[in-house]
Order: C-alpha cells, then structure tokens, then sequence
C-alpha cells in the first residue's frame, strides 16, 4: 500500500503520498503553484525557480518542483514574501525579454505571458533591454528566436532524453548563457532532424514552426492556381483540440468543411497515399523476404526518422523501404495521376499538406521530391498553422457541419487513419501482408501487441505457420537502441516501423500546445476510434486505390511506382 | 575579556613547521604523523566516533556536521563509492587550502585516507583549481610517497583497506567549488550545480555515494583522532569545537595565514593576529567570508567567530576570508568589485542569478559612476533580495551578501552618489 503523510500547505493539513514533490503534492489537492521550467514528462529542471515557496525552518525559498515532502512540513505557497519573490523573478526575465508579445507567434498561449497576467506585472521597474541575437531561420522547419529564450532548458531535455539527437545544449555562462547547437551554429549546419520536440515544449516564442500561412493564402487567392489539401491522419484528432475542444475529438467532417470554407479547390485525404503505401511497401517486404533482400526493412513514411538515420547511421540505409511517405506519395500522384484525371497542367496545381510535423515541410523541398517534373507538395501547415489560419479567416470550427472528401485521392481505409499512432503502420501492413500472404480473411484486425505508449514493442505474427518478427519504436531513443541492435546484428526482425516523435505522428511537432503522454493517449484511442468507424478497414479493399492501379499504375513495383512512389536517400553523417 | 590565546606547539591543529618548504613525509612521522591513521585502521568505529564527538564541521563554508556526513555514508549500501576532496579554493581572499596542500600536505592525505576507510571509499579524487600549480605538484609528489609507503594505494599499512587517489585539476570556475558542480567536471560535464535531493553522499560521482569535503576539514582529522575528541573540545568552543584557518588581508600590519580558535572575535583577529591597522587611518569596514561574505562595521567586531552567534549577527564565516579596510578605501569599490566577479563567474542556470546579476551589475556600475537614482537602490536591494531568496545553488544565494550588508550598514554611501539624494545637492550647492 501506498504510504502516505501529513503536511501542510497553508495552514491546511494535507495526507499526501510519500516520496512526492511539493509541487506535485500542491496540485493534488488543487493547490496551483506557478511553474515555467517544469514540463510534464520530463525531468525535474528547477532552473526558472518561479515554483518558489516557503519551507517553515528554511533560511531561503525552496524550489517545490525539486523538494520532496516529509511528514509534518509548513509551507507557505501564497505569502507575501513568495509572492514578491515571484513577482520580482518574472519582472527580471522581463527585463531582458523583447517587448513584442503583440506580434509574437505565442501571443495567445505563452506560458511567461500568462503568468505575468497572473501575477499582476504591471511594470518593469528597472532598465529594459532587449538581446540582439540573430535569428535561425535556416531551415524550411523550424525558425529559433534566441532573443526569446528563457533558458528553461525543456527544448534542451526533449533534444536529448526523448531524442537523443542533442543538438540544442546550454552553451557560454552566467549572462551570456545561451541554448544553441554546438558553437552557436545554424539548425541547417548540424545532424538537427527538424522533429519539432523543441517548439512543441518551448514555453515562449523562442522556437517555433516557420510559418508558411502567407504562401497558402496568397495560392488561395490566385485564379489561375489549382489548389489541392491533403490532410494527414493525425490532423483529423487534433484540429479540435487546437480550435480549444478537449483533446482527442474526432473531427473528419468538420475538418473538410473547414478546408472547403479557406477555398481549397479539392479537399484530400493523406490516409488515400497511406493506404497506396501499405499496398508498395507490404509488396516490398514480400520481395524482400522472398528474394533475400536486406532485412529487417524499416519503414520510412517519418521524415524526421529519415534524416535521422541519415545522419547516424548512414551505414545501415538499406534497412529503409524506398517507399516514400505518404505525403510525398500524395504530391506525386496530385500533380501526374489527378492533373491527367482531371485535365488541368500540372504546372497550375498547387498542392498543400496539414501535417502534425514540422519535418514535412523539410520533406517537400528535399531535391528527390520532385518527380512529377515538378516540386510535388508545395507548402506544409501544422495543425497549429492550419488552426491559426481557420481563426483567421472567422471560421467556428465546432459549428461546422460535417463534409466528405473529394475523389478520388479523398477515399480511404480504417488502416490508412492508423498511420499516426505508434504501431499504426505496422498494423496497417500486418492486415494486408497477412491476407495477400495467406489468401485468407484475418479473423481480428486488431493487432493489440504493437498498440500503446511503450517505447519498443515487438510481437511475432503468425502467417500462416511463417513466424514473422517485427518490432515498432518510437521517438527516437527508442530507434537508437533498435537501429544499434540491428548494426550490431542482434536483431532477427523483418519488419520494423519508426516513428520519430513519442506516440508517433499524434504526438509530432506541429500539433497543438501542450502535448503531453494524457493528450498522445486521448488522440490515440480517438484515432482507434475513427478506424473502428470506418466502412473499409484494410487497405488492399480501398477501391480508389484498387481504381489507380489499374489505369495509372498498373502493378505495384511497377515501373511507374518506381518513378513515382519511391525514392532514394543519402549519406549524411555527423 | 579576551577569549583570546595563543596556541602554544601542542594546542595545533596545524603544524606549519618551517614555512618555506613542505613537512617531508619522514618529518610529519616523527611528529607523531601517521598515527591517526593506525589507529583508525585499529578502530574504525571509534575513530568515527570521535570524529562526531569532535563536533568538527565543515569547513569549506556550509559547516554541515562531519561526522554526520562520514554516518549518512555508511549507511550506504552502494559497493562502489568515491571520496573527493575539495581543493578549489576559489574565494576571493582565501588562501588556507593552498597553505595546507603546499605545506602539509601528508597532514591532509593521512586526513583523507581516514575519512576514505570510513566511507569505505576505495577510490577518491583530490580537486585542485589549476591555479594552484605547485599544489598540484606537492599533492601529486606526496601521494607518490605516501604509496611507496605503504600508506595509501592497496592495503594500507598491511590492513584491507585500499585508497587511489588521482589528481584532478580544475579549469578555472569559482562555482565548481559548489559540490555538485565540482562532481559534473570530474564527469566531464559543464560545471554546474545540480538538482539536491539526491545529495552527493546518495548519488555523486557517477551516480554513486560519494564523501565530498573540503581540505580543511579533512585536515583537522587526524589531529582529532591522535589526540582525542576530549582535547579537540578544549580548542574553541561549545557551539563551534576547534580552530579555524583565517586567511587575514587588507589594510593589517601582519597579513597571513592564522589558526585562530572558535570563539575568538574578529575584532581580536584583527588586533591580535594582524597587529593592528598598517597605517595611520581608521578601520572602516571588514569583509568577513570572502567575496560572497558580508561587509561590516567596526561595531560589529566584537562578535565572537563562532557559527550560532554570528548567523545571528548575519555574519557568515564562510571560509574564513577576513579583508580589513580601512577609510580610505570605498565601499562601494568594493562592492563593485564583487558584484563584477558574481557576474563573471555566474553559470546562468537559474533565473534569479542569472537576469538578478544583469541588473544588479547595471545598477551598480551607474552607482560607481554617480548616475543612479534613488529608485536604483530600490531596485538594487530587491534584486538582491530575490537572489538570496530564490536562487538554484549557493554562489546566487550568497553573491549579494556583501551588497546587503553594505546597504544595511553603509546605506549612504549608496544614496550619497545617487543624482537624486537630496542632502547631497544642497551639499554640493555650500561647496559650489
């Protein structure tokens, strides 16, 4: 049983837990005490020291995000002398902080704003002054504002525990004390894999997403643009959230509607290219385990996780399936299956996608992403750029009535949806591999063994008296330890599936403020939930797919696949 | 009166012998060196015993309970553990460990293998700042001899304890005299204080138990152990047992290095020790624990150097860095000063040490230059205040210490150079 103790917060006696913070004691009895360095999930920080209270025996405040409780404890979270502490500590950062929180990107959910509103700020009584610090736009992804940084260090943390790619780190002391990639260089100069961690945990405008909400609207408004969404099937359990419902509403119909409301000429669905991906990609491990090709083969739809491997282990790129991503996928087919379809010169269509990732829109201009003869998904939004744009334009996204996407890159399966979840695409393939493999029906779609929060699950699927092991990893520690094991030559998987964000794409770097492992859960049984929906859930029974095939591509593994539908990667290193 | 008297040869702690070059290991033996340790290996749990009874504490500036630390150790059921003493001397106008290692250095390595066998650490690292060159080497030749000696490496004087001691040289930063901090370098990892709970004694040194103390301390040990707890208590005083080391500079006849027992006032330290004032001016101020000590008055001398009456008095012994003034010399000079160094050696961690130096140096440097505003001071003495309330470790804790107290005491000289002041304008009107 647990053990439990009294303390007191207050004046009013608490029977808490033993072994607990202050902090965490404070909150189970609704206690709200301010904190900014504190990020569910990740380690205990206590840098910020806003979380200061009074410990009845202490000379000093204590830090109650890093003080365990002992019995018969007096703390004092609201007195005067707290609160003066408080209010002083957030008037410093202020004081050297940009005055710009009008025009700031984090203007409506910045957590230093909001606790200056708290906290009743309304002066700065000492010099103002603002660092000049150049800002990282190098890369198509992400855009670093070192003048904002509060150097709470969870872009830091996330980078480094969650995945382990530890390219921001605290450099340089006291005042000149700065987080950066190694000697202060551009995002664009190091092994950074463009992932997002940073801005999803970032609590000020320091890191953000490059906002590319501009380009979209001014396609929108050219007459002579054809302008084409695809939405990922994260983006369709977490635009309500962004647009303030709770965490983990389903919003399909309400998500076309608003698309056709911006004037989005075809409104698609990215779950019609992951559908085509099971079909390539379950084909391909079919040949591979046929034909003895390297195996295990990864799959290679998260662009984060690509130029992960890229970068740190440039020796094991065979592992990769060449299947592009389904984005990619979607760009290719737009501006070559559906230009032919439809009659319009590809040269006219401009193709947008709603991602949960900032990765994606590094993916876009990748220079192999061109096989349409043209640059094949022209802007990436995240979900919270789309929900910026939805705001913009005075859409009420809950009063929406429900829409259904266009054909026929809008049709999709329950398995198509799945691809945001960790294990999702493993199951997607499992479900086709397993009836092409045996010809028979699969008794139980639900492949329970690859779902959930663990960092590394593995299973062996039965196909049919053919035992095959796979394994699925996500955020990329995770796929640290399975990619050593596989060059090391301990791993006797066939199939892998990485993702490199923690929970997979619901839990990417573009999706709404604040994610944490409650939001990945919610969004993840809401995205069971629409699978469980769906008419078709398998992808070899999507018709519009089977439809493609058979005017356009003929087979999969074809030679316009080939062209088309897979890609080639490269050699970074470090 | 005088709580004050002279140590004669058998009332030490420290024997310096002949200042000009090291006790050799045969000379520190045939004054009884090496005893201690005998008898520690003899009688491990007495040794322990009478190191609690002592009462010795820590003197590296916190005075946390050594024993208590040696206790908390054993408690441990971690195999691997490590000892490391702290030789980073790095406070402003502290010179006793360089004394120590340069001088004694067998009297602090008997210390530290006692101590080990305590902690039951078999491997342990002595951290000395890289400005102490010559420490380095006395230490490093010392441990050498001492090995060749049976008296330190595998089975010590014939016994199953073991102790490997390396040599680790700091890099320069004040702040890695903070335990924590000092554990990260020896990791390879920038010097900065961490997260406590866990203490070093649960999780150091990669992750395991380790016995963190500071030269001094471990120094006392074997005089304690040789002669007995009971004579260790006639040395100072009830609340504060022993001596304590004071580094005496500034405006004395005699600077230098003093052992001085608890109990002895400051204002004695400075008449007594240092001979008095060095030249015809009047004391003005005495800066009591180097730079993140206080600044205080001729009135507040009379407290005696012991640690209950002086955090009383909101004077901190620290490490025993006492820096005489006298009246030409300017407070706010001072202070400047000090405030320039927090600045430079702040590892910018936390919030209040970090943005609190920021304005804190702005503040001061337009007081320095006669520009600042009453409201300044306002603002100075709250900045201040938040540092010392709020801040992760103890360099923010302390680095306004000097600038609170020379507020409380010296308030204006602060408000004098202010454009502001009102007194001063009129003044300044009379003797335009």
């Amino acid at each position: 049983m647990l053990k439990t103790i009294d303390i007191h917060i207050n004046g009013e006696t608490l029977c808490v837990p033993e072994n607990i913070t202050i902090l965490e004691a404070a909150k189970m009895h609704g206690i709200k005490i301010p904190t900014l360095c504190h990020f569910p999930d990740q380690r205990v920080k206590a840098n910020c020291r806003v979380c200061v209270v009074e410990v009845e025996g202490n000379r000093n405040l204590v830090a109650s995000c890093s003080t365990p409780v002992r019995e018969g404890m007096k703390v004092r979270t609201n007195s005067a002398r707290v609160r003066e502490t408080v209010q002083t500590i957030l008037e410093l950062i202020f004081a050297n902080h940009p005055q710009e929180c009008l025009t700031c990107i984090r203007n409506a959910n910045c957590e230093l704003r909001q606790l200056a509103a708290e906290h009743g700020i309304r002066e700065i009584k000492t010099d103002m002054s603002t660092p000049l610090l150049p800002l990282d736009n190098s890369t198509p992804s992400i855009v670093r504002d070192p003048n904002k940084c509060i150097k709470c260090g969870r872009c830091a943390e996330v980078c480094h525990q969650v995945q382990t790619t530890g390219i921001l780190y605290s450099h340089y002391r006291g005042i000149n004390g700065a987080i950066t990639p190694e000697y202060g260089k551009t995002l664009a100069e190091v092994a950074c894999v463009l992932c997002g961690q940073c801005a999803a945990v970032c609590p000020v405008g320091a890191i953000h997403e490059k906002d590319d909400t501009a380009a979209v609207w001014a396609a929108l408004e050219n007459p002579n643009k054809h302008v084409v969404v695809q939405v990922a099937p994260a983006v369709r359990v977490s635009i309500a959230e962004e647009m303030g419902q709770a965490p983990g509403t389903i919003a399909v119909g309400k998500l076309v509607t608003a698309l056709r409301r911006l004037g989005f000429n075809k409104v698609f669905d990215t779950d019609f290219t992951a559908d085509l991906t099971i079909l390539e990609e379950g084909n391909e491990l079919l040949q591979r385990l046929k034909n003895g090709g390297t195996l295990p083969m990864i799959t290679s739809c998260s662009p984060g996780w690509i130029k992960f491997i890229e970068h740190n282990y440039p020796e094991q790129l065979a592992h990769l399936s060449t299947c592009k991503s389904p984005q990619q996928m979607f760009g290719a087919l737009a501006k070559t299956y559906y230009a032919e379809k439809s009659g319009i010169d590809p040269k006219d269509i401009v193709v947008v996608s709603i991602m949960p990732c900032t990765a994606k829109k590094y993916e876009c201009t990748r220079p192999e992403m061109k096989s349409s003869g043209y640059q094949d998904v022209d802007y990436v939004l995240t979900t919270r750029e789309f929900g910026r744009m939805l705001r913009q334009s005075g859409v009420d996204f809950k009063a929406l009535a429900d829409g259904e996407f266009d054909n026929p890159l809008g049709i999709s399966t329950g398995a198509g949806a799945i691809f945001c979840a960790t294990g999702g695409v493993m199951e997607a393939a499992l479900r086709t591999v397993y009836e092409v493999v045996t010809g028979k029906e699969l008794a139980k779609l639900e492949f329970e063994s690859v779902r959930g929060l663990e960092g590394i699950k593995e299973a062996t699927v039965d196909l049919d008296g053919l035992p095959v092991k796979v394994a699925v990893a996500h955020g990329l520690a995770n796929a640290r330890k399975v990619m050593d094991k596989i060059q090391a030559g301990e791993a006797d998987y066939a199939f892998v599936e990485v993702m490199c964000c923690p929970g997979g794409c619901i839990g990417g770097g573009g999706q709404p403020y604040v994610t944490k492992r409650e939001t990945r859960m919610a969004r993840m049984d809401a995205i069971y939930q629409v699978d469980e929906n769906m008419p078709l859930r398998k992808s070899h029974d999507n018709p519009a797919v089977q439809q493609l095939y058979k005017d356009f591509l003929k087979e999969p593994l074809g030679e316009k696949s080939h062209h088309l539908l897979h890609t080639h990667y490269q050699k970074r290193g470090l | 009166m005088s709580t004050f008297r002279e140590l004669d040869g058998y009332d030490r702690v420290f024997n310096f012998g002949n200042c000009d070059s090291s006790v050799s290991l045969s000379e520190y033996q045939q004054t009884g060196g090496y005893e201690a340790l005998r008898m520690a290996i003899g009688n491990p749990k007495q040794a322990l015993e009478e190191i609690c009874r002592a009462g010795l504490r820590g003197r590296g500036g916190a005075a946390f309970p050594a024993g208590l630390k040696l206790k908390m150790m054993q408690g441990n059921t971690e195999k691997q553990r490590y000892i490391v003493c702290n030789a980073d001397e790095g406070e402003p106008g502290t010179f006793k460990d360089r004394f120590i290692m340069n001088h004694i250095p067998f009297q602090l390595l008997e210390g530290l293998t006692i101590a080990a066998i305590l902690a039951g650490a078999e491997n342990g690292f002595v951290y000395i700042r890289h400005e102490y060159p010559l420490a380095q080497e006395n230490i490093k030749r010392s441990i050498a001899e001492a090995e060749a000696a049976g008296l330190l490496g595998d089975n010590i004087l014939g016994s199953e304890f073991s102790l490997h001691l390396k040599i680790f040289s700091g890099a320069g930063s004040y702040l890695c005299g903070e335990e924590t901090a000092l554990l990260s370098s020896i990791e390879g990892k920038k010097g900065r204080p961490r997260v406590k709970p866990p203490f070093p004694i649960e999780k150091g040194l990669w992750g395991k138990p380790t016995l963190i103390n500071n030269v001094e301390t471990l120094a006392n040990i074997p005089a304690i152990i040789a002669k007995g707890s009971a004579w260790y208590r006639t040395l100072g005083t009830e609340d504060s047992p022993g001596t304590k080391l004071i580094s005496l500079s500034g405006d004395v006849k005699k600077r230098g290095l003093y052992e001085v027992p608890f109990g002895t006032t400051f204002r004695e330290i400075i008449e007594n020790f240092g001979g008095g004032m060095k030249e015809v001016f009047d004391l003005k101020a005495v800066n009591i624990g180097g730079a993140s000590g206080v600044v205080v008055p001729p009135e507040e001398l009379d407290c005696p150097m012991e640690y209950g009456k002086c955090a009383e008095r909101g004077i901190t012994i620290g490490s025993g860095a006492v820096y005489v003034m006298d009246e030409q010399r300017s407070i706010l000079g001072n202070v400047h000063n000090r405030v320039h160094f927090f600045l430079h050696e702040s590892c910018g961690k936390c919030t209040p040490c970090r943005e609190g130096l920021r304005q804190v140096n702005r503040i001061i440097d337009r007081v320095t230059a006669g520009e600042a505003s009453l409201k300044d001071i306002e603002n100075l003495e709250r900045f201040t205040r938040c540092m010392q309330e709020a801040s992760f470790c103890g360099l923010g804790q302390a680095a306004g210490n000097s600038l609170l107290s020379s507020l409380k005491y010296f308030r204006e000289e602060y408000e004098n150079s202010c454009v502001d002041c009102v007194e001063k304008t009129s003044e300044r009107g009379e003797l335009c």
